[in-house]
């Protein structure tokens, strides 16, 4: 079923101001690193300077004698509480501080708790590792080598630094088409290693009362369920002793899921002191060590028939995990969702292969609003059918226009088995192809290349499109889990006597405006005002189980929740009516109002004027009305939503850039994006993850790359080495909506949150290929990149110029 | 050593190293001001100066001897927020709230130096500045929409 409709009509829903906004503007957020508590102490990490080194030694005792500090842990203090090493969510262990081997450089070694901040980083110093260097593998190439170090060598009988194979698809059809395709196009291709760098580094304030044993963490945790269950797990400490705290969360993109060592080791420290032990990381440490994103090698092949008709795609892949496999994604998806490789086109078979392995580098691989690779997937699709294209001298636009699925096709079963629940992307790309004025475009770059080769200035113009198709919002919990946890999401709803409400969420905001989005959820549904409507996030003694989000789950999950609960508080509500109005309960009609402070309300039918408001109702069913059996004298529901299938938003891409040919530097001049998430709940707020979302495929098409060199450093541990988009790079997003609803979320509505992340990159570089003429160069496409493009030798971005 | 923050006196001993930034969040508990990348290029710590914007993460504190400092809790007024506050929220010119402070400063200075600047000037104004979240485009927007409703107020139409 697909049905397209416009606007996002009900009560509730609309863009209005964001109730958080207040306390922000005032500089009155309250973030991790602004918490203090009476006797606080703080904490500093010690790091290894080494990519790979055999620790022969560590002496803390001059760092002890420091007058300021209070405690310094080592591998050797965790060891002797069991902590040295922790599960990951990938079915591997991490190294808390290391105890036998450092595999990447900044990881984490030993902890000091001290009376600030700069006496704690002062003793660092004070520290005396005793290193053996070993030699590092710091190109995932050459991981599988006879005869490379081997990076894991805790785990027992282990030769090499292999992690996993996985395929997905079918090799014998797809070899079968390629077989009889008129024309096979293939491409190697980096998606290399970026960093999601949200504006607040990572950190937290543990506080453990020796007395009750109770444990309060105040941490940047998206998933704050989650981590309470790790906590628990690791040290050991019981889950109800344990309360996660999430505040304000200063932006978060996957780069907040992971449980790391400076966390542990604050709660560490506060057990040891018996004092509150803040630890928060700089950006180099969070550059250095937290999750990073992407880093697949990859190559794709392309088949089509002579007319232009994709046939049949296949990929190998190679995905550098770091030291540890720490990704953060269902555990049964050792590649994440990167199996939605087809895209958004008609592709009748496809196969595909990815071998993980160790590298010495910082473990992660599914952050930076990467929809669990769905990144890298939609990256190596459309830049294959851009080479196609080329290849076969057809226009990118048309060549996708002729491929895509049409609207007729959903629910539509993909060749690697995900069931996309709606769609209609040929009219995505057609508005957005009108909106750029793509034949103007096209002409006006057939100008500008004439009079560069007459002249041999620039600026070449270069038109790049994609249209890409998205998977979010995780369940369900019999497919997906994270270590054993289904993804599912909670809710509580509990209307007060007098009339307004409190919503309780299992996923917490990184500040994508959870407070009026759900309020205004709530406010749809029982008709409410949305400032009637509080919501309750991030802690985990108030809040229901569930998995959280990570970049666009929760409406897709927790809004279904919330839509749900609401459902049932509605007819609680019809119950107590019908009491009321001494009425059997199927004879009342609900009408949602207009969002005024009654509410909502229920009248007899056929009886005009006969009714009572939510309001009514609510202090009713608390007052001393006799209700029958099964009836309770309370408006509240709870709800665990597990999803029945992702949410698969989609969009279409247009990138407009002007490429100086002398030095290589790209303007994006115009960046033209439909999306289509289904419905809007609140457009204002869409719109602007859009914009965010768009401003990363800038920053990962054009300058972010963490790089290293052959020793395993890294060369990117600062913002001054780490670009990111400046307001100067970034276009002024031309937005355009279509809206497909979802058949089976109860509100109709996708997630976004990720959508523009996923879509951007390849309409920048196909963009940028496309003015300078040149079949494929990897990103980030940085001025020395796109310079040494045009000459012919395109730079492999992730390892350090030579 | 003495500082004036906000209009409030401060004397204090302080160690030489000791960071603006750190000077505002830890001693005086003014947390609005954030700590982003310790390199000046976010600029989620900017305050003014003697009437400058300046990035505190490398400023130290002894340098703001005798100086006024204002930050971005100094914003709203006895008659409700500076209009480049309102327009935020108006404009959706936030999401985490954790640049927010900084780009406040920023465009407060701008619009009292230049009260109708171009899109172009207000991007340059807010380039030492990175924003993870908007996009930049609904700041820029915000900024207009607060020149235009200062310039309302002073009757320029």
């Amino acid at each position: 079923m697909t049905g397209t409709v416009e606007g996002c009509a009900g009560p509730g829903f609309g863009s209005v101001p964001r109730k958080e906004d207040g306390r922000f503007v005032r500089g009155r957020g309250r973030f991790v690193d602004d918490i203090a508590l009476p006797g606080m102490l703080h904490g500093a990490v010690l790091r290894s300077p080494y990519a790979h080194a055999r620790i022969r030694s560590v002496d803390a005792t001059a760092a002890e004698s420091h007058p300021k500090v209070r405690a310094v842990i080592t591998g050797e203090t965790l060891a002797a509480r069991g902590m040295a090493w922790m599960p990951t969510f990938s079915h591997d262990v991490a190294a808390v501080l290391a105890t036998d081997k450092v595999r990447y450089q900044g990881q984490e070694v030993a902890f000091v708790v001290a009376d600030d901040r700069y006496a704690a980083r002062d003793a660092l110093a004070l520290i005396d590792v005793d290193y053996e260097p070993l030699p590092p593998v710091a190109d995932a190439r050459r991981s599988l080598d006879e005869g490379a170090p081997v990076i894991r060598d805790d785990i027992a009988d282990r030769t090499d630094n292999h992690v996993f194979d996985w395929e997905t698809g079918d090799a014998g059809a797809t070899e079968a088409l390629f077989a009889r395709a008129a024309h096979v196009s293939e491409c190697d291709l980096v998606y290399p290693r970026v960093h999601p760098a949200p504006l607040e580094t990572c950190g937290t304030v543990a506080d453990f009362d020796r007395i009750s044993g109770k444990l309060t963490v105040h941490t940047t945790a998206q998933a704050p369920h989650a981590h309470r269950m790790l906590y628990a797990r690791i040290a050991g400490i019981p889950e109800h002793h344990i309360r996660i705290i999430a505040p304000d969360i200063g932006g978060g993109f996957g780069n907040k899921v992971g449980m790391y060592p400076g966390y542990l080791c604050a709660v560490v420290g506060s057990i040891l002191t018996g004092a509150p032990v803040k630890w928060v990381e700089d950006r180099s440490e969070n550059l250095m060590s937290t999750s990073f994103a992407r880093d697949f090698h990859m190559h794709g092949e392309i088949a089509a028939d002579a007319d232009g008709h994709i046939l049949a795609l296949r990929v190998s892949v190679l995905a550098d995990h770091g030291a540890f496999n720490a990704t953060a994604q269902p555990s049964k998806f050792p590649a994440g969702f990167f199996g939605v490789f087809t895209g958004s086109y008609d592709i009748a078979a496809a196969h595909c292969r990815v071998t993980g392995v160790y590298t010495n580098k910082a473990p992660g691989g599914v952050a930076y609003a990467c929809s669990f690779r769905v990144t890298e997937a939609v990256y190596l699709v459309e830049r294959l059918v851009d080479v196609l294209a080329r290849d076969t001298g057809r226009d990118p636009a048309e060549l996708r226009m002729a491929n895509l699925l049409t609207p007729d096709r959903f629910p539509f079963r993909s060749a690697t088995g995900w069931e996309y629940d709606s769609g209609d992307y040929p009219r995505a790309l057609r508005t957005a192809l009108d909106m750029v004025g793509y034949e103007e475009v096209r002409a006006e770059q057939k100008q500008r290349r004439v009079a560069f080769e007459r002249t041999g200035h620039g600026p070449l113009t270069g038109v790049g499109m994609s249209v890409f198709t998205e998977a979010v919002g995780a369940g369900p919990r019999r497919l997906m889990d994270i270590m054993g946890l289904g993804m599912a999401d909670g809710a509580e709803l509990r209307v007060h006597p007098t009339g307004p409400a409190v919503l309780r969420l299992s996923c917490m905001s990184q500040g994508q405006g959870h407070e009026t989005t759900f309020a205004q959820i709530v406010s749809h549904e029982l008709g409410l005002p949305v400032d009637a409507v509080e919501v309750v996030q991030g802690d985990t003694d108030n809040t229901p189980f569930g998995l959280g989000t990570y970049g666009s789950r929760s409406t897709p999950v927790s809004g279904a929740a919330a839509s749900v609960a609401a459902g049932k508080v509605r007819e609680q509500a019809r119950q107590v009516a019908a009491v009321m109005l001494e009425v059997a309960a199927d004879d009342l009609r609900w009408d949602v109002g207009t969002g005024g402070p009654e509410g909502g309300s229920f009248s007899v039918k056929g009886v005009p004027g006969v009714s009572v408001t939510l309001r009514e109702i609510a202090m009713a069913a608390h007052g001393g009305l006799d209700l029958p059996d099964g009836v309770e004298g309370q408006l509240a529901a709870s709800t665990v939503y597990n999803p029945p299938n992702l949410t698969f938003p989609f969009g279409a891409y247009v990138c407009v850039v002007d490429v100086d040919p002398g030095t290589g530097e790209v303007d994006v001049r115009r960046f033209v994006a439909v999306d289509d998430c289904g419905v809007r709940i609140n457009p204002m707020i869409v719109e602007g993850q859009i914009h965010g979302g768009l401003a990363d495929g800038i920053g990962m098409a054009l300058m972010e790359l963490v790089a290293f060199d052959d020793d395993g450093n890294h060369l990117s541990a600062s913002f001054m080495d780490y670009l990111l988009p400046t307001a100067m790079e970034c276009p002024p997003w031309e937005l355009a909506a279509t809206v497909t609803p979802s058949p089976h979320h109860p509100l109709g509505a996708k997630g976004v949150g990720e959508s523009a992340t996923v879509g951007s990159p390849p309409a920048v570089v196909n963009a940028v290929l496309d003015a300078i003429g040149v079949r494929h160069a990897d990103m980030p496409l940085t001025p020395a990149h796109v310079w040494r493009a045009l000459q012919g030798r395109p730079i492999r971005p992730d390892i350090a110029i030579r | 050593m003495g500082v004036t923050v906000n209009g409030v006196e401060h004397v204090r001993d302080v160690e030489p190293r000791l960071l603006l930034v750190h000077l505002l969040r830890d001693e005086l508990r003014l947390t609005g001001t954030h700590w982003g990348c310790d390199t000046s290029n976010c600029g989620a710590c900017i305050v003014w100066m003697d009437g400058l914007p300046v990035k505190s993460c490398t400023v130290l504190a002894v340098m703001a001897d005798g100086r006024s400092v204002r930050t971005v809790e100094d914003l709203e007024g006895p008659f409700g927020l500076d209009q480049v506050q309102q327009s935020f929220m108006d404009c959706h010119g936030l999401q985490c709230g954790f640049c927010t402070p900084g780009m406040l400063m920023t465009a407060r200075k701008l619009l009292d130096d230049n009260p109708d600047p171009t899109d172009t000037e207000i991007r340059q104004a807010i380039s030492g500045q990175i924003c993870r979240c908007t996009g930049y485009r609904n700041i820029v927007a915000a900024i207009r929409h607060a020149a235009d409703a200062e310039a309302v107020g002073r009757g320029d139409t």
